[in-house]
């Protein structure tokens, strides 16, 4: 993926983590890892997962990390 | 039908009131206690002649006209101000009633000009028929005595006029103004003989005034004295058909008053359950769009989008279509396919677009506009309270004690809800407005604001924490309502959240700039209620936190105990007709209808099942994705139906590339919008009028649409999606728009119990119908929540990344204006523009004195996604630092500026702030004349062969 777009990805993952932080680190990793998984088309996820985990926040990278490297979605919690 | 009036029962309904007998012309009658004797004589068909009173305005009593007697009772006292009593014995025609009526009928014709046949009005005059009712033959004054005959025509409103003439000075019009409208606008000036309707100064007609050409008045004339312009023109209707408004969420239905395939005018129906009879400008006036010279009736298709369009036939249009589709599809997978359905279209139509993209194109590539609106609604409600959907009626609001009104402009975008919420307020209930800009729901006549937060843009989440905070610490919490009804560990952890003295009133006014007094007086208000109602639009959901921000306010709603009966809730003011109807036919890329997740392998066996075709798992591109994904060149075709993403969605400059790197764009619009300057193919729409179907408005009730004329292109919209289907291989059959709806209650619980025969029957009905609720749910949530117990998320505030800084010091929020309707392709295409030539940008006086800029002028406005020119209003409804405009023209294009920042849970954009700079300019960008150029180049058409 280009520069731009990438880019993008890594804001919108850190964004997600940003604001589920308050649920506390362990939660807030597995809820963006959820919501990514929920709401982001496969070839998106497959590029975060590509992306150079410094740019990541601990949350965010703590969340790449549970992506499920099959590409499913996980099912819904609720 | 054949055309017959609205019945009108003289003086309104009174509700839950027990029952009272009495006799009237020998007949027993039952009806509610504090009914007038003329709405009971009407309700067993006895008309009693009347002219001052209509049913929607209070009795007034002022034309004597309706006089009766009563047994044991002197006098004869006025049938529409004297309420009904047990066991009352009233005669309605006696001698001497018929003399006394006569007598009075006498002396207003003899002020009135005798050119019935020649009238406007002649066989639909009040005036006219109670001559006839009360056997008026002569009249004994004769017509040379003083009278207003020669009073000059007022023709200033675009829609209707008034002939004050033909004037009785019943004063329903003012009546309606005030009392259905809430705009008081018109005045009775003068006494006696000199006594004249105006509306404002002596001085203004209708255009000039207050007036906001809603209609109440024009509805409640009995007389020709207003009329509307198209009955002159067109002539008095013979046949009423009963539909739906295709503007916004409120959902307002109208009759569609005929004269062959003419639409002669629309009138708010009485019986509309959203609307009770009122309307406003759009709805009522703005319909001639559907026959613009703009409009394109025939299809279009172009190989590159530098060439001319080439006007073809459908079956060749279509044909191309499918052809550029599977060739796109063989090559580059089925995720490289998508399509956006509308929220203008009907609920069968968006879900045959969201059909053909899963089960045809073979991807979950669909997406709607409500991607830039509603979306984090569609979140915070689901993940709270287990729907996606407000929680009441509209009626709801005339049990409410206290409204919060938070990034929700009323009169301007939901102007009839606005009327109906004013009356509340006039009645005593209490008012909280947080938004930055004073709207007019701040102060109007009879209405002021208990409290207006005028808060820095982008800071809701912190003001609504530093809201709970207030009312957690204080103890004004409905606990025992959180204990029966929401999770109480989650609570504790919330309440402990926001009881941290960080998020109190005090710390936060530093970021939100509201006084912490001004905070703590309305979050005590608040909690006070006993009914406190939210309601709430884009000025919260169009933020980076936009989802946090719906998240906090259904914890305030929960906090507080107002959930679960009329009163009280949590109020989605929904922006289009049918932004909740696409919502909930699955047009979002990670649900089916019915907000199923697509990952659940149940949900899809269904669809799967019924389609024929599998589904794919995983959920699609989101409309920001697809656009990224097609400049990176692993997106290549989209199908987009009634939307204009070019103008509607942010960043204008990036939407063009996404659009201009796809190999195939297809436009199924009403008119050659600009998201067509980057298309290859072009579908000509129908408009509502030409179409039936079932639209859902923000209340979740589901009205029917009823086509009242042919379209003009040769078909329903969801016809042509139906070809296309076909034409790629797709075996659907649908031979009306019933069979669609019936396809979609097979599939989707909340719908199971919803059929068009069922609408025909009994009108709107709200979703969730089944056979839990088969009358539907006007209140959700009343025994508790649909997701089992309410859930409190913990919502941090996280300020934007959009700052102000040296080079973008102000912030832009953007709105939208009574009289246009989002990207204006369809008010801007009628007289509706008197009102709103152009977007102009507001700006504090403060502000443009330090860049000497001065109402009128010219100004640049630059963010760092682009810049554009429009011109400046100086005024202090906007605070020192922000600056406000409009989107509804395609010149000004204030998207150009808005940039790529959006929602966290959504991508929902974040059109509420923007960091701008603001400075004199002599004209139009050199963006907007290329733009201008370009857009004229797209759209040249050959000339046929
Ligand atoms: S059109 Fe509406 S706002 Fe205007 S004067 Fe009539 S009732 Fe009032
Ligand atoms: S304009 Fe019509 S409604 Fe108003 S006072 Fe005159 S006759 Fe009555
Ligand atoms: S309030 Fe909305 S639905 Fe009602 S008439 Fe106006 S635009 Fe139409
Ligand atoms: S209708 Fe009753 S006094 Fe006019």
């Amino acid at each position: 993926m280009s520069g731009g777009t990438t880019a993008n990805l890594v804001r919108m993952a850190n964004q997600i983590a940003a604001n589920l932080a308050a649920h506390g680190a362990d939660a807030a990793a597995a809820e963006t890892a959820e919501h990514i998984a929920r709401y982001w088309d496969p070839r998106m996820r497959a590029a975060l997962r590509e992306v150079d985990p410094a740019q990541l926040s601990a949350i965010a990278r703590a969340a790449v990390a549970r992506l499920d490297p099959a590409g499913a979605a996980s099912p819904p919690s609720d | 039908m054949g055309y017959e009036p609205q019945p009108d029962f003289g003086t309104p309904a009174v509700k839950d009131a027990p029952p009272v007998t009495l006799t009237i012309d020998g007949r027993q009658v039952t009806v509610p206690e504090g009914t007038s004797v003329m709405r009971a004589a009407a309700e067993v068909g006895g008309a009693i002649p009347r002219l001052c009173a209509t049913d929607n305005v209070a009795a007034y009593g002022s034309c004597r006209m309706c006089l009766v007697e009563i047994e044991g009772q002197r006098g004869t006292p006025a049938s529409c101000t004297t309420p009904v009593r047990d066991g009352m014995v009233v005669q309605t025609q006696t001698p001497r009633l018929e003399k006394l009526r006569r007598g009075v009928m006498e002396l207003y014709i003899s002020d009135h000009p005798l050119d019935c046949l020649t009238c406007s009005a002649n066989n639909d005059c009040e005036l006219q028929d109670t001559a006839a009712q009360v056997g008026l033959r002569d009249v004994r004054y004769g017509y040379a005595g003083a009278n207003h005959l020669d009073a000059s025509l007022d023709t200033s409103n675009p829609y209707f006029d008034f002939d004050p003439a033909k004037c009785i000075v019943c004063s329903r019009c003012v009546r309606a103004c005030e009392e259905v409208q809430g705009t008081f606008a018109l005045t009775i000036e003068g006494r006696g003989f000199d006594a004249k309707v105006s509306a404002g100064l002596a001085s203004d007609n209708f255009l000039g005034s207050e007036c906001v050409s809603c209609g109440a008045c024009v509805a409640a004339c009995p007389t020709a004295t207003l009329n509307e312009k198209a009955v002159k023109e067109i002539g008095k209707p013979e046949r009423a058909v009963i539909t739906t408004c295709a503007y916004c969420g409120v959902g307002c239905t109208f009759r569609a008053e005929m004269r062959g395939q003419q639409l002669v005018r629309m009138v708010p129906w009485k019986d509309g359950k959203a609307n009770r009879g009122h309307s406003c400008v759009k709805g009522r006036f703005a319909w001639g769009y559907a026959h613009h010279a703009d409009r394109i009736t025939r299809p279009m298709i172009r190989e590159a989008i530098t060439d001319p369009w080439r006007e073809v036939s459908w079956d060749e249009a279509i044909r191309f279509t499918a052809a550029r589709l599977t060739a796109i599809k063989d090559r580059h997978g089925a995720r490289a396919l998508g399509g956006i359905t509308s929220s203008r279209c009907t609920n069968e139509e968006t879900f045959l677009v969201q059909k053909l993209v899963r089960g045809g194109f073979g991807s979950n590539n669909v997406d709607t506009c409500a991607r830039v609106c509603h979306s984090p609604t569609g979140y915070g409600l689901a993940k709270t309270f287990g729907t996606s959907a407000g929680t009441q009626d509209f009626d709801s609001v005339e049990h409410t004690d206290v409204v919060l009104i938070i990034g929700a402009n009323p009169t301007d975008g939901h102007p009839v809800f606005a009327s109906r919420l004013k009356k509340r307020l006039r009645q005593g209930a209490r008012l909280i407005v947080i938004d930055p800009r004073r709207i007019d729901m701040v102060r109007s006549p009879h209405v002021q604001a208990d409290y207006h937060l005028p808060l820095q843009p982008g800071t809701n989440v912190a003001i609504l924490t530093a809201m709970a905070h207030v009312i957690v610490t204080e103890g004004l919490a409905d606990e025992a309502f959180v204990r029966e009804r929401c999770d109480w560990d989650e609570y504790q952890d919330w309440a402990r959240f926001v009881s941290d003295p960080r998020h109190s009133p005090e710390i936060l006014e530093a970021v939100t700039r509201v006084p912490a007094a001004d905070l703590r007086g309305a979050a005590r208000l608040f909690a006070q209620g006993p009914n406190s109602a939210i309601y709430y639009g884009l000025g919260v959901t169009e933020h980076s936190q936009g989802s946090s921000t719906v998240l906090a306010i259904a914890n305030l709603a929960m906090a507080t105990g107002n959930i679960g009966r009329p009163g009280v809730g949590v109020n989605p003011l929904r922006g289009q007709n049918n932004v909740q109807g696409a919502c909930d036919m699955g047009s979002f890329p990670h649900e089916l209808a019915g907000y199923r997740h697509i990952s659940d392998a149940g949900t899809r066996s269904l669809f799967e099942a019924e389609w024929g075709t599998p589904i794919d798992p995983e959920p699609g591109l989101r409309i920001p994705n697809m656009l990224d994904a097609a400049v990176e060149g692993t997106f290549k075709a989209l199908y987009i139906q009634g939307e204009d993403i070019l103008q509607s969605d942010p960043n204008t400059h990036h939407v063009a590339a996404g659009l201009a790197a796809m190999d195939c764009v297809i436009v199924h619009d009403l008119f050659l919008n600009e998201t067509a300057n980057y298309a290859h193919v072009f579908l000509p729409g129908s408009t509502f009028l030409e179409k039936t179907g079932t639209f859902t408005n923000a209340e979740r009730r589901v009205q029917m649409v009823r086509r009242v004329m042919d379209p003009a292109n040769g078909y329903e919209d969801w016809e042509v999606t139906q070809l296309l289907a076909k034409a790629m291989g797709l075996g659907w059959s649908y031979t009306h728009a019933s069979q669609i709806m019936d396809e979609i209650a097979r599939l989707t619980p909340s719908f199971a119990g919803i059929s068009h025969a069922r609408l025909e029957a009994e009108g709107g009905l709200q979703w969730p119908v089944n056979d839990a609720a088969p009358q539907g749910s006007p209140v959700m949530h009343v025994d508790g929540f649909v997701r089992g117990k309410g859930k409190f998320v913990v919502t941090e505030y996280i300020p934007t990344d959009e700052r102000t800084g040296p080079r973008y010091p102000l912030l832009l929020t953007t709105g939208r204006i009574l009289s246009q309707y989002n990207v204006g392709a369809q008010t801007r295409r009628t007289a509706n523009a008197v009102w709103h030539e152009e977007d102009l940008l507001e700006i504090h006086p403060l502000d443009a004195e330090n860049r000497g800029l001065k109402s009128g002028d010219w100004v640049r406005l630059a963010s760092r996604a682009g810049e554009t020119t429009l011109r400046a209003l100086v005024t202090d409804r906007v605070a020192p630092g922000v600056v406000y405009t409009t989107f509804h023209h395609p010149d000004t294009q204030a998207n150009v500026v808005t940039t790529e920042n959006s929602d966290w849970a959504t991508n929902c954009p974040e059109y509420k702030v923007t960091a701008v700079q603001v400075s004199a300019s002599n004209g139009p960008s050199d963006w907007q004349r290329d733009y201008a150029a370009q857009a004229r180049r797209s759209r040249r058409i050959e000339a046929a062969e």
